[in-house]
């Protein structure tokens, strides 16, 4: 048998599109929020010390069974009709066997055959509005792993002298969303990768099913992409680029992959199966180890976990309750708010979609919940180094705020103050107008001596009114809000003034 | 006679995670061939359109609720461990990464 | 044809029996009374819990080292145990009459369910030394009702087996012939009630690992309704054929054992909602007119022993004439029981068994060469920590679910699993309970099959049908078998039920039971006595050995 090649030069990913069709699919693995792990009642949390989250059915201890958390089955239903899915009347789980010393009985307790969700499609909105749909095979329940960590010179599991393992994630609930394959994409590829992943994710956000924090793992991507010659419709050979764990990581890697791919075939080598991992510093990917006859998972039907039987009556309960889908929510929203299609991807960059939703709710007008939102608030969170969304301004405050401005009694720069006060734990904005003295000076008195000593002071500004350049009187404000240190109504100076002069405003 | 090869036994024993001599290997391979020929039968008897039962009582839906229960200290998950480090499970080397 | 039942090889007659007016009780003799017996006398005040105790641990310091039914002693948590129910029995009142109506009779525990602050094993190199942070939901069941635990007891080793020579710890002694097999897996748990060194004990039963080595020790087991009693703590072998159920020496003693132990557990997904009815009323209900007991017409004839037919036919004789209707009903894919319990049985084994890897707990054994992977290290640790049958159902369990061979042998398994539970139904449409010899034949002889595990597996072909169907059933003590070559050997006699009418193999065996009494004497009066060597205790029973 002669060698065969299996490494080139990657191509250009133009010369690649120009050559080959890229194929794709993606297994997204969602961690639940439940507070408990799948099969057993020992918490679901991040972060505690090692081996602490743990009793004996985590650690599969010899006895123990396993009992399934009636709140992650309902958390996949969910999913699964937000997915678009059929849910299936009658579903079991089943073990896959394979050693790995993170796996504490060595088999995962997963579902084979009989996925609960099944045959389902996710719209998924790309940067131009375009809608492309992935069709989605099935959705199924399942548990996590524990944590390896790898001791020695490299701090990777190659050349490391030995490995630590904690078991507090091991059991943590998960559901592993397999897409079917995704032809037609184009040059489009990379773009809907990271679209989809961002679609689950706010799905699962917006189901409350997940943290989907993917920093940390609550969602994570496994890309497999393939390529075809132009014209034909056989699939080539897959590579599998494991736990991809950010959007932007999804989108290099399929680039990456297609790229690779087309450098091998277009230099007759051909595509070796395996798993590849993604190095973020090099934005490549490298090889794992090959897909072999060990990977003989000897599945078979859980016998210590009854099966699961779902009836449409528990489905009906379920649609009924479905948050809207995030996709159509946003293009709702963006409609009734009048915002620019710059306005709104600002807004959903910034993760202030739902806070912006809650203040319009509460009575504010689109422009003015976006205006403090997207403006003082996000400068303050900016300079606290911290979210806007955590700062602790509650919808109800802008509301508040907004009011004291339309009643006249504070200006927008007190406002901001204000604002600023309350996220420093002052009280509501009226009780910090009011302990600060900050209500704006309306009595005629002090306001009349004001605007005449600033007429006083300034001789030529009053000449131009006089002689009608009303703009002018922008001059005197300065002057009188410095008198009165910013406590004055801008509207009522200019009132005094046209008075003083005899002019009718 | 039995279709078990010596070489299937050696990948078996493989998956199951056993480690075993050749004349272990030997010995395997005629007692399973003996086993597995007395137990082809069943293939035979059961029927095409016969359904599987996997669970000998018909239960359905035993759910727990989403209600946290007692942990073990780092302590107690490691008491029996054959060896440790930092509150972990000190295994040797892997080689092969999943 | 010989009589029914024959009082000689009785070298021991108890005292109790004979002399029913005498007020003081000997520990001999004390051992020798059923559990309910012992529950009467402790409540009457006549005993307390610590002698009772005490006279148990003394007759296995004097016995075990023979018999070696125990791979652990706990005197002292024992003793603590009977002082606390002597106490609160002492202080009257509402603490007194809230007791157990077992509080202070021992237990023994099959070395297959875990125990906190003992040692468990199960009979495997794998798991020396290994403690359990937690207890057996039976086990917490049992301490409840405060049944000292008197140890853990022998078997093949993670219950692969049929004569408890495959435990890595020594094989148990039959207490009828010590140079015989006490059945197995479970033989330390019939061998310890057998041989008076516990009145109650806890076996599992996977294919027979109660009934069988209860048959061939003139003792009572029971196979519960598959999730009757709790299998939380109970160390895996075949997970869908798994059952925990209770050893004794009479079938009410089972009755009472299995009402303590029963019963709803969240912690086991399998465990069935009912509540426990109440099995010892329906074991002492001996009226047998009406009940229609079957013949199964393929758990009989070839492959018997002539000793084994001849007591199963005086026992149908006997249950006909007190007015059972006898039938015989056709269960043609029994044929096929074997076969399937060998794949689905093999299978699950593979995969229960993945967890022992030197990881977490248990034995780890470094490669003797070669680089030190976990691979290897894991390779390695099941090469040496267990022992050949296990190995030999591991390797055939994977090759029954791998890729290809499949549904050829788990998925043809699981049919005839189908087929056997119909065959159950329909006979159940004729018969209120059936009936077959518990085990072919009598104990056999130490190392006679271990070298044929085909042999071996074939000790199972009547009890393993209730296992795959999940239906309950008994072995009750059916005489002594006399043929040309195994003399005055106990024959057990096997009652088998609907799922969850537990109650009527209780009523059946209960029944049955009393018939087969001649004088009013049990046939395990009948056990030999076995000599009382003092330097026994230094084995294996000594408190914390092993």
């Amino acid at each position: 048998m002669t060698e065969t090649l299996t490494e080139a030069q990657p191509l250009s990913f133009e010369e690649a599109l120009e050559r080959y069709e890229p194929v794709m699919g993606f297994e997204v693995h969602v961690e639940l929020n439940t507070a408990t792990k799948m099969f057993s009642s020992a918490p679901n949390a991040f972060g505690d010390e090692p081996n602490t989250n743990v009793n004996e059915v985590c650690l599969g201890l010899p006895g123990t069974l396993p009992v399934v958390n009636g709140k992650a089955v309902e958390s996949a239903i969910r999913l699964g009709l937000a997915l678009n899915c059929q849910i299936a009347p009658y579903c079991r789980f089943a073990r896959k066997q394979y050693f790995y010393p993170d796996t504490p009985k060595n088999w995962q307790t997963s579902q084979y055959d009989e996925p609960i969700a099944f045959d389902g499609h996710l719209d998924v909105e790309l940067d131009d509005g375009e809608i492309f749909r992935v069709e989605i095979e099935r959705a199924h329940m399942e548990e996590d792993a524990g944590k390896l960590t790898h001791a020695g010179t490299s701090g990777r599991i190659q050349g490391a002298e030995y490995s630590l393992v904690d078991y507090n994630r091991s059991g943590v609930p998960l559901i592993e969303i397999v897409t079917k394959p995704i032809t037609g994409a184009g040059e489009r590829a990379p773009e809907i990768a990271r679209a989809y992943v961002s679609a689950i994710r706010d799905i699962v956000k917006a189901l409350d099913i997940s943290d989907a924090r993917m920093e940390r793992g609550n969602v994570r991507c496994d890309a497999n992409v393939s390529l075809m010659p132009k014209g034909s419709s056989r699939f080539g050979t897959r590579s599998e680029t494991k736990n991809v764990n950010s959007m932007r990581a999804v989108e290099h890697a399929v680039h990456y992959e297609i790229r690779r791919h087309a450098g091998i075939l277009a230099a007759g080598g051909s595509i070796v199966q395996e798993t590849r991992h993604w190095q973020e510093t090099t934005r490549t990917t490298s090889s794992g180890r090959p897909k072999s006859d060990a990977d003989d998972y000897r599945y078979f039907p859980e016998p210590d976990l009854v099966p699961v039987t779902v009836t449409e009556e528990w489905v009906a309960a379920l649609r009924a309750e479905l948050p809207e889908p995030p996709a159509e929510r946003r293009r709702r929203l963006r409609q009734s708010w009048g915002y620019t299609d710059a306005e709104f991807r600002d807004v959903i960059a910034a993760g202030l979609l739902d806070a912006i939703e809650e203040t319009v709710e509460q009575g504010a007008a689109p422009a003015v919940a976006r205006k403090w939102w997207m403006g003082e608030i996000s400068r303050l969170a900016n300079a606290r180094d911290t979210e806007p969304a955590e700062l602790g301004v509650s919808p109800a405050t802008i509301v508040e705020l907004n009011g004291l401005i339309e009643q006249g009694r504070i200006n927008d720069k007190i406002a901001r103050q204000v604002l600023e006060h309350h996220v420093d734990g002052e009280g509501s904005p009226a009780e910090i107008v009011a302990a600060r003295g900050l209500e704006v000076v309306s009595d005629d008195g002090a306001l009349t001596a004001a605007v005449e000593k600033a007429m006083a002071e300034n001789p030529d500004v009053v000449e131009k009114v006089a002689a009608g350049k009303l703009k002018a009187i922008g001059a005197l404000i300065g002057p009188v809000m410095k008198e009165t240190r910013g406590q004055a109504d801008a509207g009522k100076v200019r009132e005094i003034v046209l008075q003083k002069l005899g002019i009718e405003g | 006679m039995s279709e078990i090869s010596r070489a299937d036994v050696e990948h078996l024993a493989k998956l199951a995670h056993i480690a075993m001599t050749d004349a272990e290997l030997e010995k395997m391979t005629s007692e399973l061939g003996v086993i597995v020929d007395s137990v082809k039968q069943v293939q035979e008897a059961a029927g095409a359109d016969v359904p599987a039962t996997s669970h000998p009582l018909p239960l359905t839906n035993v759910f727990r609720e989403d209600v946290v229960g007692h942990v073990f200290t780092a302590e107690e998950s490691l008491a029996n461990a054959p060896d440790a480090e930092d509150s972990r499970f000190k295994v040797p080397a892997i080689l092969d990464g999943e | 044809m010989r009589p029914m039942l024959r009082t000689h090889g009785s070298k021991f007659r108890p005292s109790w029996m004979g002399s029913e007016k005498k007020m003081t009780t000997t520990p001999a003799e004390l051992v020798r009374l059923t559990a309910a017996q012992m529950a009467a006398k402790l409540r009457a005040g006549e005993i307390t819990a610590v002698e009772l105790t005490q006279a148990h641990l003394d007759r296995i310091a004097a016995v075990d080292g023979t018999i070696n039914a125990f791979l652990h002693v706990s005197a002292e948590e024992a003793l603590e145990t009977a002082a606390e129910v002597d106490k609160i029995r002492a202080a009257g009142g509402t603490g007194a009459q809230a007791l157990h109506p077992l509080a202070g009779v021992p237990i023994a525990v099959k070395d297959l369910i875990v125990t906190k602050g003992q040692p468990t094993t199960a009979g495997s190199k794998m798991l020396q030394g290994w403690m359990s942070p937690y207890d057996a939901t039976v086990v917490e069941k049992i301490r409840a009702a405060k049944l000292p635990i008197l140890g853990k007891t022998n078997l093949d080793e993670f219950a692969m087996g049929s004569s408890t020579e495959h435990s890595a710890y020594g094989p148990t002694r039959n207490p009828w012939d010590t140079g015989r097999i006490p059945g197995g897996s479970g033989g330390g748990s019939a061998a310890a009630v057998a041989a008076f060194e516990a009145p109650l004990a806890l076996g599992t039963d996977t294919g027979g690992s109660i009934r069988q080595p209860g048959a061939v020790t003139g003792t009572v087991g029971t196979k519960p309704t598959y999730g009757s009693v709790s299998r939380y703590g109970a160390i895996a072998m075949a997970s869908s054929l798994d059952q925990i159920g209770p050893v004794a020496r009479t079938v009410e003693d089972a009755a009472l054992l299995h009402e303590l132990i029963g019963g709803h557990d969240p912690k086991d997904s399998t465990s069935l909602p009912e509540e426990v009815p109440a099995f010892s009323e329906h074991a002492r209900n001996h009226q047998l007119t009406g009940l229609r007991i079957g013949i199964i017409k393929q758990l009989q004839g070839e492959g018997y022993q002539a000793g084994v037919l001849a007591r199963f036919q005086e026992a149908l004789e006997a249950l006909r004439s007190a007015g059972a209707e006898i039938v015989e009903v056709d269960c043609p894919s029994f044929d096929y029981a074997l076969g399937a319990y060998y794949l689905i049985m093999p299978s699950e084994a593979s995969s229960n068994l993945a967890r022992y890897d030197g990881v977490r707990y248990g034995t780890r054994v470094l490669p003797e060469e070669g680089p030190l992977t976990i691979e290897r290290v894991m390779g390695a640790t099941r090469a040496a920590g267990f022992g050949e049958e296990v190995k030999r159902r591991i390797i055939l369990g994977t090759y029954a679910l791998s890729a290809g061979y499949y549904d050829a042998y788990y998925g043809s398994a699981q049919k005839i699993r189908t087929l056997i539970q119909r065959d159950f139904e329909a006979a159940f449409e004729q018969a209120d309970v059936l009936i077959s010899p518990t085990a072919p034949t009598v104990a056999f002889p130490l190392g006679a099959k271990l070298d044929d595990p085909l042999a071996m597996y074939l000790n199972d072909i009547a009890t393993i049908p209730a296992n795959l169907a999940g239906v309950p059933g008994i072995s009750v003590p059916g005489g002594l078998s006399y043929d040309e070559n195994e003399q005055g050997l106990p024959v057990g006699i096997q009652f088998l039920a609907p799922a969850r009418e537990d109650a009527r193999v209780y009523h059946a065996a209960g029944a049955l039971e009393k018939l087969l009494q001649t004088d009013a004497e049990p046939l395990w009066a009948q056990i030999p006595e076995l000599a009382e060597t003092a330097g026994a205790a230094s084995s294996s029973v000594v408190e914390g050995a092993n």
